[in-house]
């Protein structure tokens, strides 16, 4: 067993009891991902030298006595967070030579407790994307196989974890984008409740759907770190003063009598077979573990991609107006005047797919067209809000696949995007009802790909999530798999 | 030919609320100091940022409206403003589109005519942008210290038929806002803005005619101007059998005149949508009732107050009640001295003069309502007389010693003895004898001038009245 395949709980009782220090286990890290990165290339920027001197301390902390669970504990940030002097970029042309002057508060929240960041990690450009594609820092490779993607926006995040580079990482979800990388690359991924965690200091992409969330090896170490981020910040208007119960209290409470809601939408035709299989091996499993299967109707699930696609864009295209190429960006200097100097600095520095997403969203909002669109689909999103607190009337979880499909080869599907689109089918009703999801591992494909279950909770029911995840976890050993890498 | 028309005028005013802290942050909203110094990532508009709302603009808001009989909103919505431009760090201004927090409100204002109400047709806040510094070596500069300073919209109904009423309008919102102490009024420095639309239509005629916007003008005066010339432009564009076409106007305050600035076909699709980083505004009914009990007495009121209580002029009252700083001295002066009159004819008298002659406000006064009723009951007394006061005032005014002690170190206290007076009498009337004949045979105009004398010769400390007696009395050979 090396230091780079433990947990954050396993690495914490060694820290502790000073089998190793933060020093020794960051130095491994950065070896790990010197050697498998350009595999990967999960990572947009390592920082060795802060990391380590992050390990330091860590290590003084940890000989005082006074370590807090995170306390040198190498991480790493999806590269949206912005960070204090460390390059900031979203994967993006426009922001890479972006350094912030601030830490966000979920960074902030973990320099408090003393962990150590290795870097920033690769993702589709502005998180816009399913396959992390769309980075201008070139695609990430899945440590499972090198050929496929790693599932998008936060692929970088999920392939860290699976390619044991880091212990876990952040990422953000607005439509699936931490679950369904999560599921490709064989790790555990939570989005929480929209206003769980704060979005203060995460570059935006769309407003009302984007949450912080963590990637993780397994559903311990998923609790802790969700722990650790969460929590009512004042920066941030939209976070919800809602008490952050210790998640690791009722981690092992475990799934007696619990009712699991099966939505009919989500077991369809065009379900690949590997998936539909192992997402209902799951059910058996959790029936085995005690708890009672339900079949529930979500009935607008049909609406979500369409309605997501037009919100999402909409607030897109407003939160992207900041980067003019007055500020930040490459401005074009043989500009022709004020407009074009914006048309072109702008055509630039953003690539295709989010270009895609300001014209939709523009349009979406533009006078004329907003009722039809925007309004109309935020009218959906009520509906399908709506469709979820009906169903969690009925049961304590619901239970789907988190992709219709494996993770896909690189290439396969960049000359669609609807057919892109489609890979979060399962992921965007949740984002859009504003409640929590995770992903967690529950199986192989033939190719020996990774499968994930995604289970949905009540608003703020991360526990009963967790506390699912776990049960079924410890069933099996699909979390102690690892990459061929 | 203007009186063929019909003049129609509504106002937008963008007023600068004087809250200590910026709308969406805690940076300063001082002005004046080195661009960019009152900054932070979130009045940058750097990536991740997100505002948050200061609680005092939305008290400052409701307060207006109250003032201004609009209906609060119980919830209200914060929207993005979406447009390019480089002193708007975010590329949208956060504002407020549907459901602002105050409508349906008026002000009455005096016309010539007689009052009328104009109403309001909604207030709403918003953020500022930064400035441009244009500089012909260095390119143009951005200064972010304005940005995100709290902004409140006053949006009127086009109920003004001329410029008079629409600067009458602007006076008194301004009075009012300036007396709810949400907004400073300081029209040079950019705090108190205002748009007009106007357009004209043949009198009788039901439909509007086509408005043009004047944009952004700063002293009431240029309101006025640019008003009446916009008025003779569209009115010469019918006469010439040309159609008024909709655009926004920039007037020009060196040659009196304005240009086009952009025309309907150019202007912005704001692609307005709710902000999904603010929640919706909500404001209980108790909150409301709160802030309404706590509004200030508005001017009107005031002045119906003065002149009922304090027996003065309605004219007293109304320039008594132009500020709410010398209104409140004036009410402080009288509930400790009790004689309205008095008292408002030393307020609009000496201590206007003194303040005018140092250029102080009248906040900064240093012969505070306490000093001043002390004095003032020294002329009720007979300690001093009305001439004396004005010295002692003067004396109060520099040393900032109380009246007693001033009168006492001065030896000012008036004459009032008999015994005092007589001798001076005497000896100003044996002194005069060509006078005095010239009096006792008729002409009673010379009374001022012993008075004078002898007042000199007391030195001013004589008490007039009794002077007065005694000298007709000796006059008379008594």
């Amino acid at each position: 067993m090396q230091l780079t395949d433990l947990t954050i709980h396993q690495l914490h009782d060694l820290l502790r009891a000073g089998k190793t220090s933060s020093q020794e286990v960051t130095q491994a890290f950065l070896d790990r991902i010197a050697d498998t990165d350009e595999h990967v290339n999960a990572f947009i920027t390592v920082c060795p030298q802060e990391a380590l001197q992050q390990a330091e301390a860590a290590d003084a902390r940890l000989k005082a006595g006074d370590a807090a669970p995170l306390t040198g504990i190498p991480l790493a940030l999806k590269d949206i967070f912005v960070t204090e002097g460390l390059r900031t970029t979203c994967a993006s042309q426009i922001l890479n030579n972006f350094v912030p002057p601030y830490d966000g508060t979920a960074v902030a929240k973990l320099k408090e407790q003393g962990a150590v960041i290795l870097g920033k990690l690769n993702m589709d450009e502005f998180a816009m994307g399913s396959s992390n594609e769309n980075s201008s820092f070139g695609p990430v490779r899945n440590p499972w196989n090198k050929d496929c993607v790693p599932g998008g926006s936060s692929g970088g995040s999920a392939a860290c974890v699976a390619a044991r580079q880091a212990v876990a990482t952040l990422g953000t979800d607005t439509g699936g984008s931490i679950r369904q990388p999560a599921s490709h690359c064989g790790v555990v991924g939570l989005k929480p409740t929209y206003g769980r965690v704060s979005r203060y200091g995460v570059i935006a992409y769309a407003s009302s759907l984007d949450q912080v969330g963590p990637v993780t090896r397994d559903v311990e170490d998923c609790a802790m770190l969700l722990g650790a981020v969460a929590g009512y910040d004042p920066a941030d208007s939209t976070s919800v003063d809602v008490p952050v119960p210790d998640y690791l209290a009722t981690l092992k409470d475990g799934v007696k009598g619990l009712k699991v809601g099966l939505p009919k939408e989500y077991f369809i035709e065009g379900l690949d077979p590997d998936v539909k299989k192992a997402v209902e091996k799951a059910v058996d499993i959790l029936r085995e573990l005690g708890a009672e299967p339900v079949e529930v109707s979500l009935p607008h699930t049909d609406y979500a991609v369409a309605c997501y696609y037009l919100i999402a864009t909409a607030e897109a295209s407003s939160n992207l107006a900041r980067y003019d190429g007055v500020r930040y960006g490459q401005r074009v200097d043989q500009e022709q005047g004020l407009i074009d100097m914006y048309r072109q600095s702008r055509a630039a520095g953003f690539g295709p797919e989010v270009k895609r997403r300001i014209m939709l969203g523009t349009y979406a909002l533009s006078s004329g067209y907003y009722d039809a669109y925007y309004l109309k689909a935020q009218k959906v999103r009520t509906l399908i809000r709506q469709d979820f607190l009906d169903a969690f009337n009925q049961v304590d979880v619901i239970l789907t696949p988190v992709a219709p499909t494996p993770a896909f080869e690189i290439g396969e599907k960049t000359a669609n995007p609807l057919q892109m689109y489609l890979s979060d089918i399962f992921t965007i009703p949740v984002n859009l009802a504003g409640t929590c999801g995770m992903s967690l591992p529950c199986g192989m494909s033939q190719k020996g790909l990774p499968i994930g279950l995604q289970l949905i909770g009540r608003p703020f029911g991360e526990e009963t999530l967790l506390r699912t995840a776990y049960a079924f976890e410890q069933a099996g050993d699909w979390h102690q798999q690892q990459a061929p890498l | 030919m203007l009186s063929k028309y019909e003049v129609v005028i509504g106002l937008e005013v963008h007023a600068q609320l004087t809250t200590n802290t910026k709308i969406f942050c805690n940076c300063s909203t001082t002005f004046g100091n080195e661009p960019n110094s009152q900054t932070c990532p979130v009045c940058l508009g750097l990536p991740g940022a997100l505002p948050v709302l200061n609680k005092k603009v939305v008290e400052y808001a409701v307060r207006t409206g109250l003032a201004t009989e609009c209906s609060i909103a119980p919830r209200s919505l914060f929207a993005r403003k979406n447009y390019f431009y480089p002193d708007l760090p975010k590329g949208y201004q956060i504002s407020q589109f549907e459901l602002p927090i105050c409508e349906h409100g008026r002000l009455e204002i005096d016309t010539k005519d007689g009052k009328k109400t104009i109403g309001i047709t909604r207030i709403h806040m918003e953020e500022d942008a930064g400035k441009l510094l244009h500089d012909s070596d260095a390119g143009s500069r951005v200064d972010l210290n304005r940005a995100c300073t709290p902004l409140m919209e006053i949006v009127s109904e086009p109920d003004m038929s001329s410029a008079d009423e629409a600067i009458a309008y602007l006076k008194k919102l301004h009075q009012i806002i300036v007396y709810l102490g949400v907004c400073d009024g300081n029209l040079e420095e950019g705090s108190f803005r205002c748009d007009a639309n106007v357009s004209i239509r043949p009198w009788g005629q039901k439909e509007l005619g086509t408005r043009a916007e004047l944009k952004n003008i700063n002293s009431f005066r240029f309101i006025k101007q640019a008003i009446d010339y916009e008025v003779e432009r569209q009115a010469d564009i019918l006469e010439e059998g040309g159609r008024v076409v909709q655009e926004t106007r920039l007037f020009d305050t060196d040659s009196g005149t304005s240009r086009s600035m952009r025309s309907k076909e150019e202007a912005h699709d704001y692609r307005y949508f709710p902000d999904p980083d603010l929640v919706p505004l909500l404001v209980s009914e108790e909150w409301i009732e709160q802030a309404r009990l706590e509004l200030p007495e508005l001017p009107e009121a005031k002045i119906e107050r003065f002149v009922k209580e304090y027996d003065i002029p309605h004219y007293d009252a109304e320039v008594l009640a132009a500020e709410r700083t010398n209104a409140d001295y004036y009410d402080a002066l009288v509930k400790l001295h009790g004689n309205g009159k008095l008292c408002s004819n030393w307020v609009m008298g000496e201590v206007q003069r003194a303040l005018n002659e140092n250029g102080l406000k009248i906040s900064d006064c240093p012969v505070t309502p306490q000093l001043l009723a002390g004095m003032l009951k020294r002329i009720d007394d007979n300690t001093i007389s009305g001439k004396i006061a004005k010295k002692v005032f003067d004396a109060m005014w520099k040393s900032g010693k109380d009246s007693d002690t001033i009168i006492e170190e001065q030896g000012l206290k008036q004459v009032t003895d008999l015994s005092a007076i007589e001798p001076l009498v005497d000896e100003v009337i044996a002194a005069n004898p060509g006078q005095v004949a010239e009096y006792r045979g008729g002409k009673e105009k010379l009374m001022g001038f012993f008075v004078g004398q002898i007042m000199k010769a007391s030195k001013g400390k004589a008490n007039p009245a009794t002077l007065n007696e005694l000298l007709k009395k000796k006059l008379a050979g008594e």
